[in-house]
């Protein structure tokens, strides 16, 4: 069986703080991780591995430093790791991320494609259904467990608002995977001896063939006008009332606020 | 010279950090408690390779460097000593001296087993009238035929009760002093071995320390290790080793410590400010966190010496003295920012100050380190 799970490096949102005075985010000194779902999605893959001796594809589009988390794979188990780099793949929105994505992965082959449920950057969850549309392959989104028969077909149990579906899908698919659902394994002292010593494919606008006018910037058709943060939140205010005179005040206050 | 850490190591060190945060910490309070061995983690170390960083792939080990196995101890340590100890004593104690006076046989017998960590490993030097005179030997190991009959005993073997190899000294020639030990290396199970009294540890109290009695105790003359008499050569070059091991250990309590005060510091407030505010506690913890870098830079140094082959024993002495020396004086000051509090067994500084004192004792007391650094200087 062979896998190819799609990874993104973001930066870890859980450690990025709000600059009080500007309202802007710190970024300085926040580290770079490889995005919690996609990293459920290779623990996936490194289980698939480990039962039917799977050969796992890591593949990254971003900037140099995107290298770090591809390494990180290797240093988990990955077999072979490929990182799209090309100034003409910069700027991209959702469409023109998931052409580049699609391209290369129509050079490899592979019979389960996991990408993660959603980056926590970006926060859509749209690329990987997308990839799939571009290589028209099913697909299946907010997968929480996997089993497969060892012959052809994945037995997905997929996560809904109020419960779960159970499904059956032929290879080749795609799944997008929820960060729950696998606890990564920790890399291995000897994968990351060995991580800098392996070989990383370098694939740029060359290797893909698609075409230009919709990769990067140009192939998006969203632009992002303007990102600013939401306001620090308010000190609250007391009030010392009845229990019943309380709750009518909590009440109108989270309506008001649109929680209710 | 370069003094940061490549991307590998910098991997290596998140990768050890976030292990220590996630599985080594939540248990350090009662393993402490308890003082109990936390065979959990050693297991879960052995799954990813920490019981094997330095040992070459070809018998098992990860094939990682010195500097890489001194990062995993100071972080393993800053969460808990104890677990930072019981790796330095397997690795830098038992694997490392079979490693390199080991014949072909008995490496490919015991370094694939200790790297997998399916065996822990121990080092039997210590004798209740043999401590910094390690020359002292009482132990004696006489030839018989085939074998080699053993009587005698060690005290304060860390790992002991749950070790399954050790190498261990012995007199085999009293009459010539120092030139008449040898080294062995003895199983558990073997006939006539057997333990005795289990130490109540100030700190540390997780690490299975425990005396050693061989009462004719045979053992193959294949478990010779080294040559015949050679055996305080061994001793006195595997303690090189293991006070970097010990070094990086007292520099993961001093740096565990500081992170802590840091914490609180900045949480705690009196007369309407925070601790961290007031300008005595600040000047202090600039003085402090100065000490622990200089540790850092002996330490690594002391490391990557021995990675490139360079002599070293004198770079790990004084990597240990002024480490250990920095982590009594970082811990007990912990104590008293944390103020009252800090004297609890609610906060982990206190554990931290009664861990840190053996780092001043054990793989040679820090008279012992200024007694190679003064010869040195004074050749």
């Amino acid at each position: 069986m062979k896998i190819v799970v799609c990874i993104k490096q973001v930066p870890d949102t859980t450690e990025i703080k709000i600059n009080p005075v500007t309202g802007t985010l710190i970024r300085e000194g926040v580290p770079s991780i490889i995005n919690p779902d996609d990293k459920a999605g290779l623990e996936l893959a490194l289980r698939l591995k480990d039962e039917f001796n799977a050969h796992v594809t890591v593949i990254t589009m971003g900037p140099p430093q995107a290298d770090a988390a591809l390494r990180e794979a290797y240093a988990m188990g990955a077999d072979r790791a490929i990182h799209l780099t090309d100034k003409k793949f910069a700027g991209a929105d959702t469409l023109a991320t998931s052409h580049a994505l699609a391209g290369a992965l129509r050079q490899l082959e592979f019979d389960l494609l996991i990408t993660g449920r959603q980056a926590i950057d970006g926060d859509t969850a749209q690329v990987g259904p997308q990839i799939a549309e571009h290589l028209d392959l099913p697909q299946v989104s907010y997968l929480e467990d996997l089993t497969f028969d060892g012959k052809k077909t994945f037995t997905i149990k997929r996560a809904i608002e109020d419960g779960y579906q159970m499904l059956e899908v032929d290879a080749p698919c795609v799944v997008t995977v929820l960060s729950n659902a696998f606890k990564p394994r920790y890399m291995s002292v000897r994968g990351i001896v060995e991580a800098y010593t392996q070989q990383v494919e370098m694939w740029g606008f060359e290797q893909i063939s698609v075409a230009e006018e919709k990769l990067g910037l140009k192939g998006s058709p969203t632009r992002v006008h303007k990102a600013f943060s939401r306001g620090v939140k308010a000190s609250g205010e007391l009030y010392e009332v009845e229990a019943n005179e309380a709750v009518g005040i909590i009440m109108s206050k989270l309506k008001e606020k649109f929680i209710l | 010279m370069d003094f940061s850490l490549t991307k590998q190591q910098l991997l290596f060190q998140q990768m050890i950090r976030e292990f220590a945060e996630k599985e080594v910490k939540p248990l350090a309070a009662e393993v402490d408690e308890q003082e109990r061995f936390p065979m959990e983690t050693v297991e879960k170390m052995a799954k990813i390779g920490i019981m094997g960083i330095p040992i070459p792939t070809q018998y098992g080990g990860a094939g990682g460097s010195n500097l890489l196995y001194s990062i995993a101890v100071e972080e393993l340590s800053a969460a808990c000593a104890t677990t930072g100890v019981i790796v330095s004593a397997h690795t830098s104690l038992c694997a490392a001296p079979i490693l390199e006076h080991g014949t072909e046989a008995q490496k490919q017998k015991y370094l694939p087993k200790l790297a997998s960590g399916e065996w822990i490993g121990a080092f039997g030097l210590t004798e209740p009238n043999a401590g910094t005179d390690a020359s002292a030997q009482q132990t004696t190991a006489v030839a018989d035929g085939d074998n080699y009959i053993i009587n005698g005993s060690k005290i304060f073997i860390t790992n002991a009760i749950y070790a399954q190899v050790y190498v261990i000294f012995a007199m085999t020639d009293k009459s010539q002093g120092t030139r008449g030990i040898t080294a062995f290396i003895i199983e558990k199970g073997t006939p006539g071995f057997s333990m005795g009294k289990k130490e109540k540890k100030m700190g540390i109290r997780g690490s299975a320390t425990c005396e050693l009695i061989f009462e004719n105790c045979i053992i193959p003359k294949e478990n010779l290790l080294g040559k015949v008499s050679g055996g305080f050569g061994i001793a006195m070059k595997t303690l090189d080793g293991g006070r970097v091991g010990i070094a990086s250990q007292a520099l993961g309590i001093a740096q565990g410590a500081m992170d802590e005060t840091v914490k609180y510091i900045k949480e705690r407030k009196q007369f309407g400010k925070p601790l961290s505010a007031f300008q005595n506690t600040a000047f202090q913890m600039a003085d402090l966190e100065t000490r622990v870098q200089a540790a850092r830079l002996l330490v690594r140094s002391a490391a990557c010496k021995k990675d490139s082959g360079l002599p070293y024993s004198v770079d790990a002495a004084m990597a240990k003295l002024y480490a250990s020396e920095t982590a009594m004086e970082v811990t007990n000051k912990a104590i008293q920012f944390h103020g009252g509090y800090g004297y609890t067994r609610e906060y982990p500084v206190e554990r931290m100050l009664r861990d840190a004192k053996i780092t001043e004792i054990y793989e040679g007391t820090s008279e012992v380190q200024r007694m190679v650094i003064s010869a040195s200087l004074f050749k």
